[in-house]
C-alpha cells in the first residue's frame, strides 16, 4: 500500500545512497529487512497492537523515501542547549559534525554518528541489526533504510557525568527520517542520553527511529526522550533495552508535539537485581494522537520495575497507553508498579488504558493503577479560596499533575525546559513561569 | 464587617441552615461551637464560596458588600480566609508557588507590585517561623504527605502570608497533640489585631483555652441557640450541649404561646 506513492524501484536501498553501503553484512541485512516491509507493510488496526492506532495516514501523507542531506537547512537556530553535555545533530536523520559539539569524553568513552560507526567497526552495530527481526514492521523499515543516530560505546566502568545530548531536526521536507541509535553500557559503566525531536512548526515528516541499549551488569542509564515534532508529523520509535545482572534503566518519555506518535519502550530484565523504571507524559491538543506501549520483562529473580505515565488531552486529542507486564517462571521476587493516571480537559478527547499483566512466577508483588478524569473540584476550589482567578487554578493543577513526573528528570537544565514548554501549552502558563 | 442575616441554606433539598443571624466586627474574635451535624462547617465554607449550597432565604454583608454575589476568589482578595478541616493536597505544585500564587494574586487585586522572588522568600521565612514551620517544607508539593498536623500549620502558615481581614477557621484544633495546638493558637493569637476579625469553627473547648474570644455562639440544628461571652464555652465543656438545646426549645414554645 505505502509502495504505491514510492514506487518500489524508488526507494530499494539499494538505490538510495546509505551509511555502509560497502559493507556486505550492512547490505545483506538492509535488503531482506526492506523485503520483510514489502511483503507486510504497515500494520492494520486489525492487529492487537496497533487497534488503537491508525498508522494508514503515514504512507499516505508522507514518502517513505530517506530524506537527502540538505546542507542549506537552518536547523542551527533550533538548538536549545548547546552549552550542555556532549551534542551530536542530526538534520533530517543525517548526522552533521558542523552542528555538532561532541566535547571531550573520558577515556574509554566512544560517541560517534552510525555512519562513522560503520566505516570505522562495522562489526559492533551487527549484532543489534539482527536483534530486530522480533520487534514491529517499523522496525524492519529503520533497518532497512538506517542513515544516521549515534552510538555510544561505554567501556566497563566508565561514568559520563555530562548527557549525550542527541537533537534530532525536521527540517521540513516533508520526507522520511530513519534514525537509529544504539548504547552499549560496559560493566559498570553509567550515562545519561537525551534523545529530542524537534520539527519546525507545520513538517509532516515522518519519523521512523531505532533505539537500542545494552546494560552490562551493574550499568547505569537515564534515557530522556522528549518529542517536539512539528503539527503535521509523524513519529514512530522503539526503545528497546537489554539489562544485566543489578543494571538500573531509567526511560522518560515527554511527548508535546506532533500529529501521531507511537512509542514502542521495552525493556527485558535478563538477570537478577535488575531495576527499571519507565516515566512518561502526554500533553495533547487538536487532533494529535498519541500511542505509548511498553513492555517488561521480569526473566531473573528480585528484579523491580516502576512505572509511571501520565497524559493529558485537550481538544480531539487521543491518548493510548498500553503497559504490558510479563513476569516470567522463575522471576521470583520480583516487586513491580505500574499507574496510568489520565486527564481528560475536553469532551472530545479521549483515552485508552489497559494495564496488561501476566505472572507465571510465584512469591511475587505487582500491583497497578489506571485512572481516568478531569480535574477536582475540592482542589479548584482551594486554589480559588486563596484568591486564584479560576483559569489560574485550573493551569496550576494541569501543570501540577505534570509537574509530577518532570520532577523525576534526573537533568536539571532539561527538567527546567521540559516544564516551561508544559507551561507554554497552559492558558495562563505564562503566569505561573515567571513564579517558578 | 459581617453581618448575617436569616441565612437559610440547603444542600441537595435538605435545609442545614435554618436562619442564621451574626454580627461580627472587626477586632473580635468569635467563636462557633456545636455539636456534630449542627451547620458549623457548612456556615464556614459557604462563606468562603465553596458551590453546590443553595441560599433560599437571607443575607450576608461583608464590608459593605453582598458576599454571597462574589466568586470565591474575589472573596479571598477582598480578605475573606477560610483555614480548611481538611486542607487539599496539590501534587507537583510546590508550597512556595502555591502562596506566591496566591499572594500575589491578591496583592494585584489591591493595585499593589508582585513580590519578586527574594522578597517573597523573605517574608516566608519570617512567618514560616512564626508558625514554626521547617523551610523543607516550601520545596514539598502543597499538603502532600503532610501529618495532620502539618497541614494545619500549613493553613496557619498561609493566614500568616495572606494576613485576611476575616479568618474563618474550620475546626483548626481537631487532630492535634498538644503541643501543636500551643504553637497554632500562638499563631492565631499573634494575627489578632483591631482590623481584623476571626472565628474560630470548633467541636472543643480546648482551643479556647488559648485563644480567648471574646462572644461564643452555639450552634444546633442550624441555628445560633446561645451566644455568651468566654465563659459559655466552659458551660459548654463541663455540661455539653443538651442544656442549651433545652433551653432554646423551651424558649421558643414560650414565644409561640
Amino acid at each position: 500500500m505505502n509502495l504505491q506513492q514510492d514506487s518500489r524501484q524508488n526507494i530499494e536501498p539499494e538505490h538510495v545512497p546509505l551509511p555502509g553501503h560497502d559493507v556486505p553484512w550492512v547490505v545483506r541485512a538492509r535488503q531482506s529487512a526492506f523485503e520483510r516491509f514489502a511483503a507486510h507493510g504497515f500494520p492494520t488496526r486489525r492487529e492487537e497492537e496497533w487497534k488503537y492506532t491508525d498508522v494508514s495516514a503515514i504512507g499516505k501523507r508522507a514518502s517513505l523515501k530517506p530524506a537527502p542531506p540538505d546542507p542549506t537547512s537552518d536547523a542551527a537556530a533550533l538548538i536549545l542547549f548547546r552549552d550542555s553535555g556532549h551534542l551530536m545533530v542530526f538534520v533530517d536523520g543525517h548526522y552533521s559534525g558542523e552542528l555538532s559539539a561532541a566535547g571531550e569524553l573520558p577515556a574509554g568513552v566512544r560517541l560517534a554518528s552510525l555512519a562513522d560507526m560503520l566505516n570505522e567497526a562495522a562489526d559492533l552495530p551487527e549484532a543489534f541489526f539482527d536483534q530486530l527481526h522480533e520487534h514491529t514492521i517499523f522496525a524492519a523499515l529503520n533497518n532497512a533504510f538506517a542513515t544516521g543516530g549515534a552510538v555510544l560505546n561505554l567501556a566497563p566502568g566508565t561514568v559520563l557525568d555530562a548527557p549525550v545530548y542527541l537533537l534530532f531536526i525536521a527540517s521540513g521536507q516533508g520526507a522520511a527520517i530513519y534514525p537509529r541509535n544504539i548504547v552499549i553500557a560496559g560493566e559498570g559503566a553509567s550515562a545519561t542520553v537525551i534523545e529530542h525531536y524537534l520539527g519546525v512548526i507545520d513538517a509532516h515528516n515522518f519519523t521512523d527511529v531505532v533505539t537500542q541499549i545494552s546494560l552490562g551488569a551493574g550499568a547505569q542509564l537515564q534515557h530522556c526522550k522528549l518529542v517536539q515534532e512539528g503539527s503535521g508529523a509523524f513519529h514512530v520509535a522503539g526503545i528497546h533495552a537489554e539489562q544485566a545482572a543489578d543494571s538500573r534503566f531509567v526511560s522518560h518519555s515527554f511527548v508535546l508535539g506532533g500529529r501521531l506518535t507511537r512509542n514502542d519502550i521495552t525493556s527485558s530484565l535478563n538477570e537478577p537485581g535488575c531495576l527499571c523504571t519507565l516515566n512518561g507524559l502526554y500533553l495533547l491538543d487538536g487532533k494529535q494522537h498519541v500511542d505509548h506501549h511498553t513492555r517488561i520483562d521480569h526473566i531473573a529473580p528480585s528484579g523491580i520495575s516502576r512505572e509511571y505515565y501520565r497524559g493529558i488531552m485537550n481538544g480531539e486529542s487521543r491518548g493510548v497507553f498500553n503497559g504490558k507486564l510479563l513476569v516470567h517462571p522463575g522471576a521470583v521476587k520480583t516487586d513491580a508498579h505500574q499507574a496510568n493516571h489520565n486527564l481528560l480537559l475536553s469532551r472530545q478527547a479521549c483515552v485508552d488504558t489497559k494495564p496488561q499483566l501476566e505472572i507465571l512466577a510465584d512469591d511475587v508483588k505487582c500491583t497497578h493503577g489506571a485512572t481516568v478524569g478531569q480535574l477536582n473540584d475540592d482542589s479548584l476550589f482551594y486554589l480559588r479560596s486563596r484568591g486564584v482567578d479560576a483559569a489560574l487554578a485550573r493551569s496550576l493543577l494541569i501543570y501540577g499533575f505534570a509537574n509530577d513526573i518532570i520532577e523525576k528528570v534526573g537533568v536539571p537544565d532539561l527538567r527546567a525546559r521540559i516544564r516551561h514548554l508544559v507551561l507554554e501549552r497552559l492558558p495562563q502558563g505564562g503566569q505561573i513561569k515567571v513564579m517558578l | 464587617m459581617l453581618t448575617i442575616k436569616n441565612l437559610h441554606a440547603q444542600i441537595n433539598g435538605k435545609e442545614i441552615l435554618r436562619g442564621i443571624d451574626l454580627n461580627i466586627r472587626a477586632g473580635e474574635v468569635h467563636a462557633i461551637m456545636g455539636p456534630n451535624g449542627s451547620g458549623k462547617s457548612t456556615l464556614a465554607q459557604l462563606l468562603a464560596g465553596r458551590e453546590g449550597y443553595q441560599v433560599s432565604a437571607g443575607s450576608v454583608d461583608y464590608l459593605g458588600r453582598d458576599l454571597l454575589a462574589m466568586m470565591p476568589e474575589e472573596r479571598a482578595r477582598e480578605g475573606v480566609f477560610l483555614a480548611f478541616q481538611y486542607p487539599v493536597e496539590i501534587p507537583g505544585v510546590s508550597n512556595a508557588l502555591f502562596l506566591k500564587t496566591s499572594l500575589n494574586s491578591i496583592r494585584k487585586h489591591h493595585g499593589l507590585t508582585e513580590l519578586d522572588a527574594m522578597d517573597f522568600l523573605h517574608l516566608l521565612r519570617d512567618k514560616m517561623k512564626l508558625v514554626g514551620m521547617d523551610e523543607s517544607f516550601l520545596s514539598r508539593a502543597v499538603n502532600e504527605g503532610f501529618s495532620g498536623g502539618e497541614k494545619k500549620r500549613n493553613e496557619i502558615l498561609q493566614l500568616a502570608v495572606l494576613e485576611p481581614r476575616l479568618a474563618i477557621l474550620d475546626e483548626t484544633d481537631s487532630g492535634l497533640d498538644i503541643d501543636a495546638l500551643k504553637l497554632i493558637a500562638d499563631g492565631i493569637n499573634g494575627m489578632r489585631n483591631p482590623e481584623r476579625a476571626i472565628v474560630l469553627v470548633t467541636h472543643y473547648q480546648r482551643l479556647l483555652n488559648y485563644i480567648v474570644p471574646d462572644v461564643v455562639h452555639v450552634l444546633s440544628q442550624g441555628r445560633i441557640v446561645k451566644s455568651g461571652g468566654a465563659e459559655l464555652a466552659l458551660e459548654l465543656e463541663q455540661h455539653g450541649y443538651g442544656w442549651v438545646e433545652a433551653e432554646y426549645a423551651a424558649r421558643n414554645a414560650a414565644q409561640e404561646r
